[in-house]
């Protein structure tokens, strides 16, 4: 139980995906510029990643792993190098099912997410997750915990930053620096922030 | 003929770079970039899957019709990206193991759909082709930049040659240990858009309102 | 302006769809197949570098060896036996703990590695002296440091009790702090330190909490600023000098030695 506290508490601030791997970084620079349209962005982040991550980890352990087809009798098959291209066919179709679910049980978040939904599907943090997963050897237990820390430690980052660039509206910056440049410089200083974490746990 | 194509090559280069101007492929140019080497090898992989994408995208987009268009690109360059992973893993093993999962990454990478969704599906296979080159070269020109600060600044060296002898090897040189830590890349990337928009201030971004200042309030 | 007139039928996408898969797949099979020999003799490489890393660990106590002059065996870690059967050669320490045929599933208490698996067999390195006596016993040990794998080479002297080098040959922690790990300054302090005190009690360790305890003769400093780092090394040697590691092994090298005369 510990550990997966530690892990959940890692996988948001600590491994943060955002600010610490660069991950999803076009969406995070890109869809920042209001509150409401970074939480969503968020939310849409969050679900997905809770989904395809103990779901890839599933598909990795009895299909893809070196030896794990022996259910089948197949012990010596190595499908390993098929990993990338299933993760992201799993989540092309996880984003499809997500936004036909959405659309005709809860359309109020559906409309809210609007676009960002199917943006997903090349966000490199989903994929990342999952590649993460594949190198640190997690159980299913711990893939449902880390889909889930490491979705809300992006929708965390990402919100904040659209909080920041917000304020920053009312601020004199050089001309060079307005928007991007700035925004570098921000996500800069929130990733020196979120290094202050390391002490934890 | 040729002119254009020349335009097409080395627009993306600072006029249009996929870094500092279209927000494409940033998570592989913060995460790689503390050492030189492995920015080189990156950008390499980057070019050639851009090239490859972009010439196949365009060789088939007379056939492929809209409602699988999307799926059909990602297998396209997640099948490119795979082969060169495989490439990396028998001729560089050991770059190949320090740029680990961003190989993968490039998948997702988002130069190489935006290109191939954005031109190579509406333009003719050498356009796409120079076009996938052109934000490639781009992509590595920012790239070496902050793989060169960072490897210099950060350990003294360049390509893993010692320039500078750290103290901790007896020289006098203090390493910047901030340079191999993740913000650094952010800040560096900030002041090479800085730099680039005062040279092309077409570039600049107008802000979304000004204020009004309180002389005018008190009129 | 699009050019695209392709029409838009299910047919057709499911044709275009299955054709590209179709190609796709032949190139990444060709590839991978094709590939393979060069990426094992890549593996093989490095393995063979990795161990030239313990011959500079070597050096630096003093004695100067080639790949040659060490004598690998295979380790069976429960019961500490040579295990002749395997191939030393062809061994891989890591394929083997990921497989559940060749691996054990370490019990959440005992895991101060955090490897929550470790293989059933080791590829352990012996140098022995004219008199055939046994002099270092080279062990492979991996933890879980703060953000990487930690592995390193533990050289232990024939008496299987007082280290003689400790030596970093992969790992990716912080630069500056915990990945200082790997300066010659701290790898120089696990030299001729005893692992077990004078009862056989495993005590070998990194001092992690400020303050003199009765056992931080067995112990190094950490360093400032890398705790986790710390952390993660202290469990690694902790681990593989213990009872699931390869304290079976390292005493059954003790009383053959003792029993040798």
């Amino acid at each position: 139980m510990n550990a997966l506290l530690e892990l959940l508490l890692r996988s948001v601030f600590l491994d943060n995906l955002a600010l610490s791997f660069f991950l999803g970084m076009c969406t995070f620079l890109a869809v920042s510029k209001r509150v409401d349209t970074a939480f969503g962005v968020g939310l849409a982040m969050l679900v997905v990643q809770t989904v395809t991550i103990p779901l890839n980890n599933l598909i990795y352990t009895w299909l893809l792993a070196p030896g794990a087809l022996a259910w089948a009798g197949l012990g010596e098959v190595d499908l390993s190098f098929l990993r990338l291209i299933a993760f992201i066919g799993v989540i092309a179709a996880m984003v499809q099912v997500l936004e036909m679910t959405l659309e005709f049980h809860v359309p109020k978040l559906y409309r809210a997410l609007g676009i960002f939904l199917p943006l997903i599907t090349v966000n490199c943090a989903i994929l990342g997750g999952s590649l993460f997963m594949v190198e640190r050897s997690y159980s299913f237990t711990e893939s449902v915990v880390y889909g889930f820390g490491s979705g809300l430690g992006w929708a965390l980052a990402i919100v904040m930053f659209a909080a920041i660039r917000e304020r920053l509206k009312y601020a004199d910056i050089p001309q060079g620096l307005q928007g991007l440049g700035m925004n570098f410089i921000v996500a800069g200083i929130m990733s020196l922030g979120f290094m202050a974490f390391a002490g934890m746990g | 003929m040729q002119g254009s194509n020349w335009r097409i090559l080395t627009r993306p280069l600072i006029d249009e770079n996929p870094l500092t101007l279209q927000i494409l492929g940033i998570c592989s140019a913060l995460a790689i970039t503390t050492s030189l080497d492995t920015a080189l090898l990156m950008s390499v992989v980057v070019v050639c899957v851009l090239a490859c994408g972009s010439a196949a995208v365009s060789l088939i987009r007379r056939q492929l019709p809209r409602s699988v268009r999307i799926i059909v690109q990602i297998t396209i360059i997640a099948t490119l990206v795979i082969v060169v992973d495989q490439i990396l893993q028998a001729f560089a093993y050991e770059l190949s193991k320090r740029l680990s999962v961003f190989v993968g990454l490039i998948i997702t990478n988002c130069i190489v759909l935006g290109r191939a969704e954005g031109y190579a599906m509406h333009n003719g296979v050498v356009a796409s082709t120079l076009d996938g080159i052109g934000n490639g070269l781009g992509y590595a020109l920012i790239l070496i930049i902050v793989g060169a600060i960072r490897e210099f600044f950060g350990k003294g060296s360049l390509l893993n040659v010692q320039i500078l002898l750290p103290v901790s090897q007896g020289g006098g040189f203090e390493p910047l240990h901030l340079m191999l830590l993740p913000p650094s890349a952010f800040f560096i990337i900030g002041g090479i858009i800085w730099y680039i928009r005062r040279k092309r201030p077409q570039q600049v971004e107008e802000p979304e309102f000004t204020l009004r200042s309180p002389r005018q309030e008190a009129k | 302006m699009s050019e695209t007139i392709a029409i838009d039928s299910t047919r057709r996408a499911l044709g275009v769809a299955l054709t590209v898969a179709f190609v796709c797949a032949l190139l990444v099979s060709a590839v991978a197949v094709g590939l393979r020999p060069l990426q094992k003799a890549n593996v093989e490489a490095e393995r063979i570098a990795q161990l030239e890393l313990v011959l500079v660990a070597l050096s630096d106590i003093g004695r100067s060896l080639s790949v040659d002059g060490l004598e690998a065996r295979i380790v069976e870690l429960g019961s500490g036996v040579y295990d002749d059967a395997i191939d030393v050669a062809t061994f891989d320490a890591a394929a083997a703990a990921g497989k559940p045929g060749t691996s054990d599933a370490i019990p959440a208490d005992l895991d101060v590695a955090g490897i929550k698996r470790r293989a059933q067999h080791a590829r352990v390195y012996l140098v022995r002296n004219p008199a055939d006596r046994i002099e270092l016993i080279i062990l492979p040990v991996y933890g879980r440091g703060y953000q990487s794998t930690l592995r390193a080479w533990l050289v232990l002297d024939g008496d299987t009790r007082t280290v003689r080098a400790l030596k970093f040959y992969q790992h990716g922690e912080t630069p500056g702090v915990g990945a200082r790990i790997d300066e010659p300054a701290w790898e120089a302090q696990w030299r001729d330190l005893s692992a077990y005190d004078d009862d056989g009690v495993l005590r070998i360790g990194v001092r992690l909490h400020a303050g003199a305890d009765d056992y931080s003769a067995y112990k190094v400093d950490g360093i400032s600023g890398a705790t986790r780092t710390a952390q993660g090394v202290d469990g690694m040697m902790r681990f593989w000098l213990g009872e699931f590691g390869f304290a079976p092994y390292l005493r059954r090298i003790h009383e053959e030695q003792a029993d040798a005369g």
